[in-house]
């Protein structure tokens, strides 16, 4: 008889920190080589098709930037909240929030054009997405409900009333009674970066902005430093006279903004028009990527750019090999699980404890 | 780096030699909501696919891309598809009616075809399924075979083409009992087993004894033989699923559509069109009439019968609307532009319609 413990490293390399992603990418390619070796393709072939066919192709890598930026906005905004010990799980509903409030003036008021309409859809995103996070930090400051229920209840609220929205008041009337808005206008569309050659749009370029923004907030600023102390020590954080309450409002309104952003971003410059559903479920991908990135908003740049790809070559692979779209998805969990064991296994380490070394110590 | 890359490449293209040969061979890509395995929709659309390939043998080469989410994903799969070297791809779910159109303006010279919408261009057609026509068959079943009178329903989203169905059943059972009643449970999902066989149990529980569902599961059907109740199968056969429960299934039959629309592009008279086709046509096909006493299966025939000659028309007045206006008067039938933008109910529907 035995069991097996996982303990606490007192000391972890630093090498193997840095090493780590490419250890988990080495295990991934090799777990995947046997995996597709077993569905009988090539596994070579496959590998290829998943990591390098995606970014052999200018409109590919346009794509590519399509699916990574409302994961990496959302995840940027998240890093904030889960440093500060916020736990918001509900950034699918935030950016469902941004993306109705950002929607208001092309679908109600489709004859106001102009330089301007794009600024006011966003900043009413960041808005939307801002008013609805605070319904979860207002909860925990002032009743200390658990913010992972209600931020994630809220989810299926805001998903709802997009639905209702869509069928109802927001309805084309020339659209034969389908679920979906007119489509914007060309002044709220946010256009594509270079889109001689592709879909990419400015939804990326904000992404980008924003990573850099909470990077430098997090590492030199006094707010950044306060975020950090307090996540790892409230009662550290009080006696610095930082207060929890007036924090959880600021993570919570910085994700609730970012995620609303990629909300509107994600209508006005993916999409075109509000439907019933906006979102694959990128708030609760991007909570992975936030973690993939080590919660480091640079970090988490390079994790959205790397989880998209593992969309578009899941993709891919299914029309070069017909890999199963299955396969596709236990092939992007292989990835995930490697590179969460590999960070794991540097910070603990497994023990095995046979019933002999435990009778011991209770003897002791 | 560079040298690691051809190495790739070329073993990559040793990979996928079998298509090397056939450069002749029309493309043809599939974009599906579901998985081909869900035994209703997506399963009957791959179906379609198969007979394509088997009626057309080495002429025609077909590749599908499964799951696809509606929205800023399908745009992605439908060009994907389409520089893969597709020359006919068929977009098999409404939601993928605008990003359909959006690609479709990138490649002028692929063919596109697009189920159960009504944008078309010249080079988007469209094609529909009067899978109502089966319904209204379904509803006379469902009033003949009842005790209590009361039929569940589970709805997929309340779009026209599931409200038509809701109607035409109603209609159907009302032409045998006029008090027959209808309850929906709305899924809010095309396929979601958990869900629907959670409607489905909601429904056995509130008194009916009849389901019907528009939804791509096989799992209403599977709770229905759990309780011992009647049901009816949805786009393909489902009799496996419940041997003493199926009376019957409307069996979307795609494959002569397909076969047609690929002959059409390989001798280069494809043309645009919008479609709209039935029994008549032999879109919509009855599975065997099960579990059911041989005078409502005669019944059911002739209804059919009647249908498909054109002799019956499912939406003809004298039809109230739920709230008691006048839909149609006396022998006045709907015409298509109505029937494809229904939003309300006729009346005997017991549920409000969500809009």
């Amino acid at each position: 008889m035995m069991r097996i413990e996982i303990v606490k490293r007192p000391q972890h390399s630093a090498l193997f920190s840095a090493l780590s992603p490419f250890i988990a990418l080495f295990l991934t390619l090799i777990a995947g080589a046997i995996l597709f070796a077993i569905l009988g393709k090539n596994p070579i072939a496959a590998l290829y098709s998943y990591f390098i066919e995606p970014l052999t192709e200018v409109w590919s890598v346009h794509e590519l930037l399509v699916k990574a930026a409302p994961l990496i906005l959302i995840a940027v905004g998240l890093s904030v909240c889960f440093l500060s010990n916020n736990w918001n799980i509900g950034a699918e509903g935030q950016l469902i929030a941004g993306g109705i409030a950002g929607s208001i003036l092309p679908v109600m008021f489709p004859d106001f054009q102009g330089w301007y309409v794009l600024p006011i859809m966003l900043l009413l995103g960041m808005a939307g997405g801002m008013a609805y996070a605070t319904i979860p930090a207002l909860l925990k400051v002032r009743f200390s409900t658990n913010e992972i229920l209600t931020s994630l209840m809220l989810v299926y609220v805001a998903q709802l009333f997009l639905d209702w929205l869509v069928r109802g008041a927001w309805r084309n009337p020339q659209g034969y009674n389908f679920p979906e808005t007119v489509q914007f206008n060309s002044s709220a569309i946010l256009p594509e970066i270079w889109s001689a050659s592709g879909r990419a749009h400015w939804g990326f370029i904000l992404a980008l902005f924003a990573a850099v923004a909470v990077w430098f907030m997090l590492s030199r600023t006094l707010n950044g430093y306060e975020i950090k102390v307090l996540g790892r020590s409230a009662r550290a954080g009080r006696f610095a006279g930082f207060s929890a309450g007036r924090l959880t409002f600021f993570a919570f309104l910085v994700s609730g903004a970012l995620a609303g952003l990629a909300g509107i971003a994600e209508v006005s410059g993916a999409v075109g028009q509000l439907r019933t559903s906006i979102s694959p479920g990128y708030g609760f991908t991007a909570i992975i990527v936030a973690f993939l990135g080590r919660l480091n908003p640079l970090g988490i740049v390079a994790a959205g750019l790397v989880l998209a790809l593992s969309y578009l070559g899941g993709e891919a692979a299914q029309i070069s090999l017909g890999i199963s779209e299955k396969s596709a998805r236990i092939f992007q969990g292989i990835i995930l699980f490697f590179v969460l064991a590999s960070d794991t296994l540097i910070y603990y380490r497994i023990r095995i404890v046979s019933r002999h070394s435990e009778t011991a110590l209770k003897g002791a | 780096m560079k040298k690691l890359i051809m190495a790739l490449t070329i073993a990559a293209s040793f990979a996928v030699a079998g298509a090397a040969h056939a450069q002749e061979k029309l493309k043809v890509g599939f974009i599906y909501i579901g998985p081909p395995g869900d035994f209703g929709w997506t399963y009957q659309h791959d179906q379609g696919r198969k007979e394509l390939e088997k009626a057309l043998g080495d002429k025609v080469e077909t590749t599908f891309l499964e799951n696809v989410p509606e929205g800023a994903d399908a745009e992605r799969s439908i060009e994907r598809l389409a520089r893969a070297g597709n020359k006919l791809i068929f977009t098999t779910s409404f939601g993928y009616m605008d990003a359909t159109i959006k690609v479709a303006q990138k490649f002028p010279d692929v063919k596109f075809e697009h189920a159960t919408g009504y944008k078309t261009a010249d080079n988007v057609a469209v094609y529909n399924s009067r899978f109502y026509e089966g319904r209204y068959v379904q509803g006379v079943i469902a009033a003949k075979m009842s005790k209590t009178g009361v039929a569940g329903y589970i709805g997929s989203f309340p779009i026209p083409e599931v409200v038509e169905g809701i109607n035409a059943f109603m209609l159907g059972a009302q032409s045998v009992n006029p008090n027959f009643k209808i309850k929906v449970i709305w899924a809010n999902s095309w396929f979601d087993p958990a869900k629907e066989a959670d409607a489905a149990k909601a429904l056995v529980d509130q008194g009916v004894d009849i389901i019907t569902q528009h939804t791509d599961s096989t799992a209403p059907m599977q709770v229905a033989a759990e309780r011992k109740i009647k049901a009816f199968g949805q786009a393909s056969d489902m009799i496996k699923f419940g041997p003493e429960t199926q009376l019957t299934s409307i069996v979307d039959n795609w494959g002569p559509y397909y076969i047609e629309r690929a002959k059409a592009v390989l001798d280069g008279s494809w043309k645009s069109h919008n479609v709209f086709e039935g029994m008549h046509e032999g879109l919509v096909v009855m599975a065997p009439y099960t579990n059911m006493p041989d005078d409502v299966k005669k019944l059911a025939e002739e209804t059919q019968a009647k249908i498909t000659s054109g002799e019956l028309k499912p939406f003809t007045g004298p039809i109230k609307k739920q709230d008691g206006s006048d839909w149609l008067k006396a022998g006045e039938t709907a015409d298509d532009k109505t029937i494809l933008s229904m939003n309300f109910y006729v009346a005997g529907v017991d549920d409000k319609l969500p809009q």
